[in-house]
């Protein structure tokens, strides 16, 4: 079992819904990003979705366009992501899954990425502008080097494409609540949830809630009904706030731990 | 659809790099088109449209003068002359029919030049449907007079504020709002790039310039051209021209790319002469990208070429050296633009001038090739003889006046940049 079905098993058999936290990469800055990610991990995130920043972000809102781009006038690379997942390693185990766009891997190249990752220790990937039709490049060395494929499916998804997602997921499956992109207002997140669950029997796979999550409430509307909820824009924007690293990590963990307690059945 | 397994129209160019939210909907676009063309109603609307409105065919014209200075026969297909003043209407009738078909209200689209968003906003004028238009922000203000033609016609235009603020991140915008309205929006793409269909949809409505060109050629010489050249950008006016020569081998095929200040430097925007194989916008093929695969920001004086990408059928047909990609600077299109409307009276647009920019090189590379046939003026009886080259001329420079004019102003009278030479580059 990978460490990330591992986590979510974990919170399966404590009766709540896994928490992933969504943190963009060297956002504000790289020296911060091991920190921000141990910070989460304290305040209780199940998983960490650590994303890789690119130039043309079309699936995110303006929240996380910003992180990006501030991430990569920093200078951040998928190099240097792939580093600072291999510092956070040094002492801290929650699960890793890095969370971007096709691009930069494919220029890395996919079986090198996909060694590099697991060599840092990475758990796995997640590609937003990679579907199922051309994802045989990258799902192939992932699973080779013992790293999870975490697929998405949408509110437009149709029967066929469900099932096509369930047979490349590895892990879980990653379900968009809403049409739109990241940090949208989601018009009925407890529906959205209900759909997981309908499609967790479908695909035989866990399903997370993501997009348009952003407090405990909207964690605890989804709880019941899905495998986990994601969190990302409502913690960038956290971030934006805060001049000093150790201001940052106290109150990201403040606030994961309000978004934890949302979680519980 | 797909027809190979590694799920790619062009090679291994092409493909669907987007969102799973969008799925259904290219899904349900590449059926509704599959259908609309074969649909005996659909093209009788289409062509009655191409013919009575856009005002098709467009002539194909034999530059005099150009030719003359030349030394070869330069004919100009003159999209220039159709409905909203280039070929970007042949596209928009298309595919807002399309998106009428469907059941759409709202039509969105992205521009550079404006050209797009003026043809999609026209369009929808016509059918009485919902447009709204994403342009960067440093666009709206190349391109005001385009700007304020898409809102005489009814159309919203969105300035893009993100990146570049070109065509890039208008495309990006183009997509998040699809993303977001997808059940209620037909997004209008207006190059021959984005994900399948799209690359597909854009060439088979654009190519009705080749099938034009190549039955006006054979009409006025009794053969086929030795040469036909384009610009490009992302593409559209291109593959619309080349498409339905691609089977004559004889033909010899160019693609001119945006050289800007230089292809040696970072401020170009030739993705197929400089850049490498990667994924934007929906398709994998050539982007300016740096060594971590991030998308680097294209630099020309032409709105319209500004883009980093380029469509997925091109990066094939470079690959199979099929077409030759070259690339022309902005000085070389200025003085080319300069040229055509002194010597023939036709004002082109800036993306345009890029293609009649390459035609000195060309015709000199056919003379150095054949040095004992030089390329001469044909006269009655000898028609066929000679070098023959059709230029797309894709649409007429209005929109780019502010453009041209601060560049004289700034760098000297017109007639001082005509003494520059050509710097395209050799295929």
């Amino acid at each position: 079992m990978s460490r990330i079905e591992q986590a979510l098993s974990r919170a399966q058999s404590e009766n709540r819904a896994a928490l992933v936290a969504y943190l963009c990469a060297g956002d504000p800055d790289p020296q911060w990003t091991p920190a921000l990610v141990r910070a989460a991990a304290r305040g209780g995130a199940d998983i960490v979705e650590l994303g890789v920043p690119f130039s043309d972000p079309t699936a995110d809102g303006i929240a996380i366009q910003q992180a990006s781009a501030r991430a990569l006038g920093k200078g951040t690379t998928l190099a240097r992501v792939l580093e600072m997942v291999r510092e956070i390693r040094t002492d801290c185990d929650v699960p890793i899954l890095l969370f971007g766009y096709y691009n930069p891997i494919l220029k890395y190249g996919e079986e090198r990425f996909a060694q590099d990752a697991a060599d840092a220790g990475a758990d796995g990937a997640l590609v937003v502008d990679l579907p199922p039709e051309h994802a045989s490049v990258l799902r192939g060395p992932l699973v080779q080097h013992g790293l999870d494929y975490v697929p998405l499916l949408a509110p437009t998804s149709d029967e066929g494409r469900v099932q096509q997602v369930a047979n490349v997921a590895t892990s879980f499956i990653y379900f968009v609540s809403l049409t739109g992109v990241t940090g949208a207002a989601a018009p009925d997140l407890r529906a959205a949830a209900q759909q997981a669950k309908v499609l967790k029997v479908q695909t035989g796979h866990p399903v997370a809630v993501g997009f348009g999550i952003k407090s405990a409430q909207d964690v605890a509307s989804v709880a019941r009904d899905a495998d986990g909820a994601v969190v990302g824009t409502a913690l960038i924007k956290l971030l934006q706030e805060c001049e000093e690293l150790p201001v940052a990590e106290s109150k990201l963990t403040a606030l994961i731990s309000e978004l934890a307690a949302g979680t519980q059945r | 659809m797909p027809s190979n397994p590694s799920n790619h129209e062009f090679g291994s160019y092409g493909g669907r790099y987007v969102s799973e939210t969008l799925f259904p909907a290219l899904n349900e676009l590449e059926l509704a088109y599959a259908q609309a063309r074969r649909d005996p109603s659909f093209e009788a609307e289409r062509f009655r449209l191409l013919r009575d409105y856009v005002g098709r065919p467009t002539s194909l014209y034999h530059a005099d003068q150009l030719s003359s200075s030349l030394g070869a026969e330069i004919w100009l297909k003159r999209e220039d002359l159709c409905h909203t003043g280039a070929h970007k209407i042949n596209n928009t009738v298309g595919q807002v029919l399309l998106a009428r078909r469907m059941g759409k209200k709202r039509v969105i689209a992205e521009t550079g030049a404006g050209q797009h968003g003026v043809a999609t906003a026209t369009a929808c004028a016509l059918f009485g449907l919902q447009c709204e238009v994403f342009m960067g922000a440093q666009d709206v203000v190349r391109q005001a007079p385009n700007v304020q033609r898409m809102e005489l016609l009814g159309a919203t235009v969105h300035p893009v504020h993100s990146g570049s603020k070109t065509l890039k991140d208008a495309m990006n915008e183009a997509l998040r709002d699809w993303v977001t309205n997808v059940e209620s929006t037909y997004y209008c793409v207006g190059s021959a790039a984005g994900p399948h269909p799209y690359p597909t949809i854009v060439r088979d409505l654009q190519a009705v310039i080749g099938e034009e060109s190549r039955a006006q050629i054979r009409n006025r010489i009794g053969r086929l051209p030795d040469a036909v050249v384009a610009c490009v950008g992302g593409g559209s006016n291109a593959i619309g021209i080349f498409a339905p020569f691609l089977g004559d081998a004889s033909v010899k095929l160019f693609g001119v790319e945006a050289a800007g200040e230089g292809v040696h430097g970072q401020r170009h925007a030739a993705t197929l002469t400089k850049g490498s194989v990667g994924t934007l916008h929906g398709s994998r093929s050539y982007v300016l990208q740096d060594e971590h695969g991030q998308i680097q920001e294209a630099h020309s004086i032409s709105a319209g070429l500004d883009y980093p990408g380029v469509g997925p059928e091109h990066a094939w047909l470079k690959d199979q050296g099929r077409v030759n990609y070259v690339s022309v600077d902005d000085q070389t299109a200025l003085h080319a633009f300069h040229q055509l409307a002194r010597t023939e009276g036709i004002v082109p647009a800036l993306e345009t001038s890029h293609a009649l920019g390459y035609l000195p090189t060309l015709v000199q590379q056919f003379k150095d090739q054949e040095p004992d046939a030089p390329p001469r003026k044909s006269h009655r009886g000898e028609l066929a003889r000679g070098l023959h080259v059709i230029v797309n001329l894709s649409g007429r420079g209005d929109k780019d006046l502010q453009t041209v004019l601060a560049t004289t102003t700034s760098e000297g009278s017109a007639s001082q940049i005509t003494t520059q030479e050509s710097s395209g580059e050799a295929p």
